[in-house]
């Protein structure tokens, strides 16, 4: 029981600063279907990081990972919004080709890497063992994450800078009607940016968090199997609010934690059912939750569309 | 020469040209950036892919296979353009592949079916799975990029758990196709003998290209074709028009499913490929479809080529040197080549500005 919940929290932890990162975007206008490989490189960052860190305190590394991971994420997301922001690009396609890139560059990379330093090893894997125990603070058998607690931080912020904040609420006037926004004086191109660059640095985080979860060795060839567009269904479960979304991101992260944990559980593991199925969960429980959220959506009514100054 | 560049269709053609020499200028200098001594020369082979081979008959033997996984990836690259054209972006296509492969190799392996039926259930697969997002999206207004992308692992993890009772025992990979059921295997039609009696080339070929005059045809010549497309453009007013928009749209993802089901059984039904029953990551094929279609334009007759291309070079990423790089190096080639398609609108925009630019000043003049 402890363990399921340790996981439900720190997979709820990587769905909620994903998804709030997917929020902020589409409040500004812009969707960011991209999130999934800003996780790849956001955690591609925080991983070189782990590893090139030699001997360092436990603050020193928590710190610096975070925030090579949440920089890569914001550099990564620049691609999104160049493309999407002042070329007009069609925004399903840039970030398809995002999640596609990344991890076929970091792929490229960390296996470059690796043989560089060592001509027989071809592997994709960065390994980070000693750095992955700064991470985790053992509470009586549970393994709190500092993860959890930036997670919960970064749900306050974004309700703050949403809702009781100027900046948020020009950014979500980009979001709905973005002539109107411009016919008062806000620069809808400035508001998008900073709705894009804030999502990646959140994706970022949200990356480094997943390959921390369960594990001390990351092979980035495998992606992060989908957990950025689980991370969009729930931001859309959540209604595109944050307090909503830190209640879906939980209930996710139930699911998802079941796979890891079901063979602890004397009924679950009675039930003799073949271990890929605690694998589809999240993904079944996904699709049903859409199918009865989706027909009242809350989005934001220009996202997606490219801003254009002449339009009415 | 003016006048050619204004044609649509030439501009669409630059432009996919000018994104391929783009991407692979970026390919190159990620290979130089790893190492600078052996860079030209495997950015060099990735082009060459077959060529590398010194003998003609090997070279055959090679584009033989290159051409087999070509014919699938035309199958999905006009999958995505077909339900593309109609406002839908079926990223679901990769999941609709991999039900139709295992649709296929159940039907093949297991109860030992004829080639044409397990063709046929393959497409029935895809195109149910297709149904699904469909249905989603026309009834509850699930965005179809996010329920693809959740029944992309859903089938994987379902063809994963259905193909293991047809695996080899020592290995994870299903049993051989040609060896159980040499019955399940596509006829050659003799096109093997053209390419140094490589039997991966099969009926696949001929079926590829009717399947792509087909799309290309409902598309711009028929009634059906202008209904869908109506809808894409502005779902109400197809609906004020009397265009039936829910059955448009489950239509139009289930067809789109049935084409990447048929492409995975052209592939699978060749022997060439077997399923690997703990593959954790879903086949790129349906992907990589879709950089196909954006870079043949979003014209079925277009994703012959630019399918053909794109496989070339992932093909040709096996011949790099292993050294230094690693073969994912054509994956890179391929997602620059997706992103820089996002350019194309503004690419085609700017080669208009220019030229009317020019016409203006010969006016003046």
């Amino acid at each position: 029981m402890l363990l399921l919940t340790q996981y439900t929290l720190i997979f709820a932890s990587v769905l909620l600063l994903v998804a709030l990162g997917g929020c902020i975007s589409e409040h500004s206008g812009v969707i960011n279907l991209g999130l999934e490989g800003i996780m790849v490189v956001g955690a591609l960052g925080g991983a070189l990081v782990m590893r090139s860190l030699g001997t360092t305190s436990a603050l020193v590394m928590v710190l610096v990972a975070m925030l090579a991971a949440a920089l890569a994420g914001m550099l990564y997301s620049c691609l999104l919004g160049v493309a999407a922001i002042h070329f007009k690009a069609d925004q399903t396609l840039v970030g398809t080709a995002m999640n596609l890139l990344a991890t076929a560059a970091a792929t490229v990379f960390v296996k470059a890497m690796n043989t560089a330093a060592n001509p027989d090893n071809h592997s994709s894997e960065i390994e980070y063992i000693r750095a992955r125990k700064m991470f985790i603070v053992n509470i009586n058998g549970f393994e709190f994450n500092w993860f959890m607690l930036v997670a919960i931080i970064a749900v306050v912020l974004v309700y703050f800078l949403l809702y009781k904040n100027r900046l948020g609420l020009r950014l979500m006037a980009c979001g709905e009607h973005p002539q109107a926004a411009a016919s008062v004086g806000v620069s809808v191109y400035k508001m998008r940016w900073t709705g894009v660059l804030i999502s990646g640095a959140l994706g970022g985080l949200g990356g480094l968090c997943y390959i921390l979860a369960g594990v001390s060795v990351w092979k980035f060839e495998n992606g992060v199997a989908g957990f950025g567009f689980l991370a969009l269904a729930v931001m859309i479960f959540g209604q595109w609010k944050p307090t909503r979304i830190a209640i879906a991101a939980l209930i996710f992260g139930l699911f998802r934690a079941l796979s890891n944990t079901y063979t602890g559980f004397p009924f679950l593991a009675n039930l003799n059912l073949p271990g890929n199925v605690y694998n589809m969960m999240p993904y079944i429980v996904c699709l049903i939750v859409l199918a009865f959220t989706s027909k009242a959506s809350h989005a934001p009514k220009a996202e997606g569309i490219p801003y254009d100054k002449g339009s009415r | 020469m003016k006048k050619i560049l204004k044609n649509e269709g030439v501009q669409a053609f630059v432009a996919s040209i000018i994104c391929i020499l783009l991407g692979l200028l970026i390919g190159y200098i990620v290979l130089l950036f790893i190492n600078p001594s052996g860079a030209g020369e495997s950015i060099v082979n990735v082009i060459k892919n077959f060529f590398t081979w010194s003998r003609p008959q090997s070279q055959m033997k090679q584009l033989g296979n290159t051409l087999a996984k070509t014919m699938p990836l035309i199958l999905c690259s006009l999958s995505i353009l077909f339900s593309y054209k109609v406002g839908l972006f079926n990223i679901g296509c990769a999941g609709q592949y991999v039900a139709g492969a295992c649709a296929s190799l159940y039907a093949g392996l297991a109860w030992g079916w004829g080639w044409l039926p397990c063709m046929i259930f393959a497409i029935v697969a895809g195109a149910l799975l297709g149904g699904i997002t469909g249905l989603l999206k026309a009834y509850c207004n699930v965005n179809e990029v996010i329920s693809g992308i959740m029944l992309n692992w859903i089938a994987l993890y379902t063809s994963n758990t259905l193909l293991t009772n047809v695996k080899e025992t020592a290995s994870p990979y299903t049993l051989y196709l040609d060896k159980t059921n040499p019955g399940a295997i596509l006829p050659t039609l003799g096109l093997d003998k053209l390419f140094n009696n490589n039997s991966n080339v099969t009926i696949a070929v001929p079926l590829t290209i009717v399947a792509a005059v087909v799309i290309w045809i409902i598309l711009s010549k028929t009634k059906l074709g202008y209904e869908l497309k109506a809808t894409g453009n502005n779902r109400n007013a197809a609906k004020y028009a009397g265009m039936t928009q829910n059955r448009n749209i489950i239509m139009t993802i289930a067809i789109s499913g049935a084409l990447a089901g048929l492409g995975a059984s052209l592939l699978y039904q060749t022997g060439y490929m077997r399923w690997e029953c703990t593959q954790s990551s879903v086949p790129a094929m349906g992907f990589n479809g879709i950089a196909a279609a954006f870079l043949g334009g979003l014209h079925p007759l277009g994703a012959i080529f630019s399918s053909f291309f794109i496989q070339h070079i992932t093909d040709g990423g096996q011949y790099v040197n292993t050294n230094f790089y690693s073969s994912q190096i054509s994956d890179v080639i391929s997602s620059v080549i997706i992103y820089l398609c996002s350019f194309v609108l503004f690419i085609k925009l700017t080669m208009k500005k220019m030229l009317a630019k020019s016409d203006e000043k010969k006016g003046a003049k």
